[in-house]
């Protein structure tokens, strides 16, 4: 039976976290109401020209810096011409023949392998704006908020070979772009979209299998399912004998299956050219150099600096520079107590991720802030309350976050017992109740120790502190 | 009050003198207009509008020192978008459309206090060299109402040279001012390419559109232009240097100057009377102290073709806009949304736009691209390199502005080509980006106006308007103007 190798490359959109449009000084705000956010310049009226906005050509440059790429000191918008309504100009102003950046790589991991995956290109363009078919009967809405909006449209070599490590990619390509601050990775709001073309071939031939283009896998969820059940798809066909039409497909999520986009579109023929309004985008080597000063620590860095640093293992600190936000939270809780780092990561990527996970919230809209967790930590670090006491400490705040961590503990009566002579009392209490168990401890049964520390703890109803029994016990037992 | 040839300091010492007031002056422009309906010159009036603005005007000018230009009534090509006032481009499918904003042209000479009177009628989206192509139909030639007026800014041109108005502005692409200034007998000039915002100046070919003005003398023309010319944020393609100082530098004393003059500019096809008329001209220029040069320019024969092939590209993508949409014209017949498109665009815009939008579109078709869009540009660069170094023998080119004289209302409209033809001297300034002007150089055998092509290096408007205003003291064909109306 044949083998197949699939044969996965990227297109992925980022709307730029610019104040105003790319070619407009019209706000970029997502949520308002519609047609709001759209001036003269964006609804195409006649006259009006584009002029692009610096703060977007930065953006893909820091972009261009951070992937390793070659930043085009000339690089030219053309104009795509199409015709649709939500396309105010009949014409999408892109970078077709020399875009902006050129090249670079991105670093994917799937099973613990790490892969390179080559960039072809990142260049510049405008968002066109939405077209609203389902609110309005016998007529559809147009809403050119998002008209002009700039985008980075990023395009990967077709290096990639599985949908895991297409999904893992995008969540590489959404951590590196929030880390820079230039796109928010919000990918309900479309901050971030994708396309993949999709082939396979038999394992070890050269030649490339004839690809579709699949749409509307917008989650990571969908690029690996979507992609997934595109290969199977196409695996099929061919081992039945059939041929893979080139054609757009659109993943119905509901159903997991691709199809065909509506109709048969015919092979448009965008008519490029250097758009006549727009000068070639010259970028100076100081501009680049002004860049390349304002780079962030990036996410490898940044993991690499935890593991070594701070001792961290490989998928903790994996986990905390997915975004930037959660790395930030991270470096913030820990404040000056390095010594403290594996447990603020295991506070943080357990317990707090369950609780955020929960309420679907993100990092950034965490009701329990970075300073609470590290003082969680702390008070069970310097055992003023229990990693049980912890625990039920989280959970108040995260119900009521106005309290304060004293009052809390005050409150439900975290505090561990500190009275040496309570302790001695119970420790003694506990001993003189069960000499069956104290006998077999003494003849070298460690593992009945622990349920004396039990019985102590159950007696000090949680509030002693388990190290200072374990002690107190092996002192009075002589082991 | 006035005559068609009272120049624009003359009206405007005596509005300052209060030998009549601006209310005053406009009301006989309007009254002017109103009585030559027949040239068919303007598409919108801006009377009332015009009038409370000319009051303030007068209002303030008592108390304080005003630029030559306050008070002075100007028309505007209806191409230019001004706000609260319909700007159709002479077209069907802008027929409705009131702009929301000033185009920065308009916003620059509003500042200037010039009362803006009407919209000029024009070939529409500019298209055209005779006017005809216009939904608001042709314009008329003033010297012959059986003539056209040449295009696409006729309206201003006639309108100029019928004494409706001082001056008016007009976009020139391939020779949008030039011709029908040559064929009406005035002045009119175009800047470099990046002197004028382009704001609010709806685009027929970005590369080549550059809005200008038409004057009775270049000694107003230079007014305007200062005023005009200036560093636009708002168009990428603007140039950030200093505005030229025209009307200053006119009276400054000329070096020597050399004329060249291409060989190819008096070849096949040019009117031989026009020619005469010309030679006469070079012979004037001589005898106020220029020295005449030969000059060989090879590739002007290939800047119709490589002109309309760049035209008509950016022509149909600039179009596109044009789609029933948002605003302007929207056939209601269509049943889906590419019927509405294509009757909308069907019934929306005339043959030539459609003819235009076809060539563009074919142009920068795949498969075809490299053969005439790419071809064009490097045709274009030749064209460029050809003024380059007639430049380093000569300070202007000189030659005529038009093979002809205005010919007959509809003698051309079934031969595009033949149409086209009329551009063949001028478009090659705007592949080159330079500044050009034609001034009235005398008559044909019939009586009709000549012009004189005056062409100036890059940025050189200063020193063009010098010589036109040199060759204009010594000589009186601008101030001739058709009997009806002097």
């Amino acid at each position: 039976m044949t083998q197949w190798e699939s044969v996965i490359g990227l297109e992925v959109h980022i709307q730029l976290r610019t104040e105003s449009k790319i070619f407009s000084g019209a706000s970029t705000k997502f949520g308002s109401d519609p047609n709001v956010q759209a001036c003269s310049i964006d609804i195409a009226l006649p006259g009006v020209l584009p002029v692009c906005n610096l703060e977007a050509v930065r953006m893909a440059v820091k972009f261009g810096l951070a992937v390793g790429a070659t930043i085009n000191r000339k690089s030219i918008f053309e104009r795509k011409n199409y015709f649709y309504p939500d396309l105010p100009k009949g014409y999408q102003i892109s970078q077709y023949q020399i875009p902006i950046v050129s090249g670079g790589s991105l670093e994917t991991e799937v099973e613990g392998e790490s892969k390179v995956v080559g960039l072809t290109r990142a260049h510049l363009e405008e968002d066109a704006g939405k077209s609203l078919h389902e609110q309005f009967e016998h007529a559809t809405g147009i809403d050119l908020n998002r008209a002009g909006t700039p985008l980075l449209e990023i395009v990967s070599e077709p290096e990639i070979r599985s949908a895991a490590q297409a999904a893992d990619y995008m969540r590489k390509l959404r951590s590196l772009v929030t880390y820079l601050g230039i796109c928010d990775g919000n990918m309900q709001e479309g901050s971030l979209r994708c396309d993949a073309n999709v082939s396979v071939r038999p394992v070890g031939q050269e030649e490339l299998g004839t690809r579709t283009e699949l749409k509307n896998i917008n989650s990571f969820r969908f690029v690996e399912k979507g992609i997934e059940v595109e290969i199977e798809r196409q695996i099929d066909i061919l081992e039945s004998g059939g041929t893979i039409i080139q054609e757009t497909r659109l993943f119905d999520t509901k159903h997991n299956v691709t199809r065909p986009m509506r109709g048969k579109e015919d092979a448009q023929d965008y008519r490029y050219f250097p758009d006549p309004d727009l000068p070639p985008l010259v970028v100076s080597e100081d501009f680049v150099e002004d860049v390349r000063k304002e780079l962030p620590e990036l996410p490898n860095a940044r993991k690499e600096r935890f593991m070594e640093q701070l001792g961290l293992s490989e998928s903790d600190a994996g986990q905390l520079t997915q975004s930037r936000e959660l790395a930030d939270y991270f470096e913030e809780a820990l404040g000056d107590a390095p010594e403290n780092a594996k447990s603020v990561a295991n506070w943080i990527n357990v317990e707090l991720t369950s609780y955020l996970n929960k309420s679907g919230l993100s990092i950034q809209d965490s009701k329990v802030n970075a300073i609470t967790i590290g003082m969680i930590v702390t008070c069970i670090a310097e055992g003023i309350i229990s990693g049980a006491g912890g625990k039920t400490l989280l959970q108040a705040l995260w119900e009521n976050p106005q309290q304060s961590v004293e009052a809390v503990i005050i409150e439900k009566g975290l505090r561990q017992m500190d009275d040496a002579e309570e302790l001695q009392r119970l420790v003694d209490l506990v001993i003189r109740d069960n000499p069956e168990q104290v006998q077999k401890v003494k003849d070298g049964n460690a593992k009945i120790l622990g349920y004396l520390v039990g019985q102590v703890m159950k007696l000090s109803k949680g509030k002693a502190n388990p190290k200072s029994v374990n002690e107190s016990l092996r002192n009075k037992l002589g082991i | 009050m006035i005559t068609v040839n009272t120049d624009i300091s003359t009206i405007s010492q005596a509005l300052q003198r209060g030998d009549f007031s601006s209310v005053e002056l406009c009301k006989e422009y309007l009254r002017r207009i109103s009585i030559n309906s027949d040239l068919n010159a303007f598409i919108t009036l801006n009377e009332s509008c015009a009038l409370e603005q000319a009051k303030k005007i007068d209002e303030k000018r008592s108390r304080s020192k005003f630029n030559v230009l306050a008070g002075i009534p100007i028309a505007h090509k209806d191409i230019f978008c001004t706000q609260g006032l319909l700007t159709t481009c002479g077209s069907k499918i802008l027929s409705n459309f009131v702009s929301p904003y000033d185009a920065s042209v308009v916003a620059k000479l509003k500042e200037k206090q010039t009362i803006l009177l009407g919209k000029t009628n024009m070939d529409e989206f500019a298209m055209g060299s005779s006017s005809e192509h216009s939904y608001f139909g042709p314009v008329k030639n003033p010297w012959d109402m059986t003539l056209v007026p040449g295009g696409s800014s006729g309206g201003s041109a006639t309108a100029v040279a019928a004494g409706l108005i001082p001056a008016a502005t007009g976009t020139d692409t391939g020779g949008s001012i030039r011709q029908p200034a040559a064929l009406c007998g005035i002045t009119g000039i175009k800047p470099s390419y990046g002197r004028v915002s382009r704001f609010g100046m709806v685009a027929f070919a970005s590369s080549l559109d550059q809005a200008g003005i038409f004057a009775r003398s270049a000694k107003d023309a230079a007014f305007l232009i200062d005023a005009m010319c200036g560093f636009d944020l708002n168009d990428s393609t603007s140039l950030n240097v200093e505005p030229p100082q025209c009307v200053d530098s006119l009276e400054q004393p000329h070096n020597k100057l050399t004329i060249g003059v291409p060989e190819e500019y008096f070849a096949e096809g040019l009117d031989a009377s026009v020619g005469d008329v010309i030679q006469q001209a070079l012979s004037e220029f001589e005898s106020l102290g220029a020295r005449l040069v030969k000059l060989r320019m090879p590739n002007s024969k290939a800047a119709i073709p490589c002109y309309y092939v760049i035209a008509p590209a950016e022509a149909s993508s600039n179009l596109s806009r044009f789609d029933g949409v948002r605003y302007g014209y929207r056939s209601d017949s269509g049943q889906d949304l590419r019927e509405m498109y294509r009757k909308t665009r069907s019934e929306g815009f005339g043959p030539e736009v459609q003819r235009r939008i076809m060539i563009g579109t074919y142009v920068l078709s795949h498969g075809y691209y490299d053969a005439y869009y790419l071809k064009a540009q490097k045709v274009r660069r030749l064209i460029s390199e050809d003024y380059r170094l007639a430049f380093e023998e000569c300070d202007l080119i000189m030659g005529p502005t038009t093979p002809t004289t205005a010919f007959k209302i509809g003698a051309k409209m079934d031969d595009p080509v033949l149409m086209y033809l009329n551009d063949i001297y001028t478009a090659a300034v705007n592949l080159a980006g330079l500044p050009a002007m034609s001034i009235p150089a005398g008559f044909d055998r019939s009586g009709l106006p000549v012009g004189l092509h005056i062409v100036a290096p890059y940025l050189q408007e200063a020193k063009l308007l010098r010589a036109a205003h040199l060759f204009q003291q010594h000589t009186d064909h601008h101030l001739k103007s058709p009997v009806e109306y002097s």
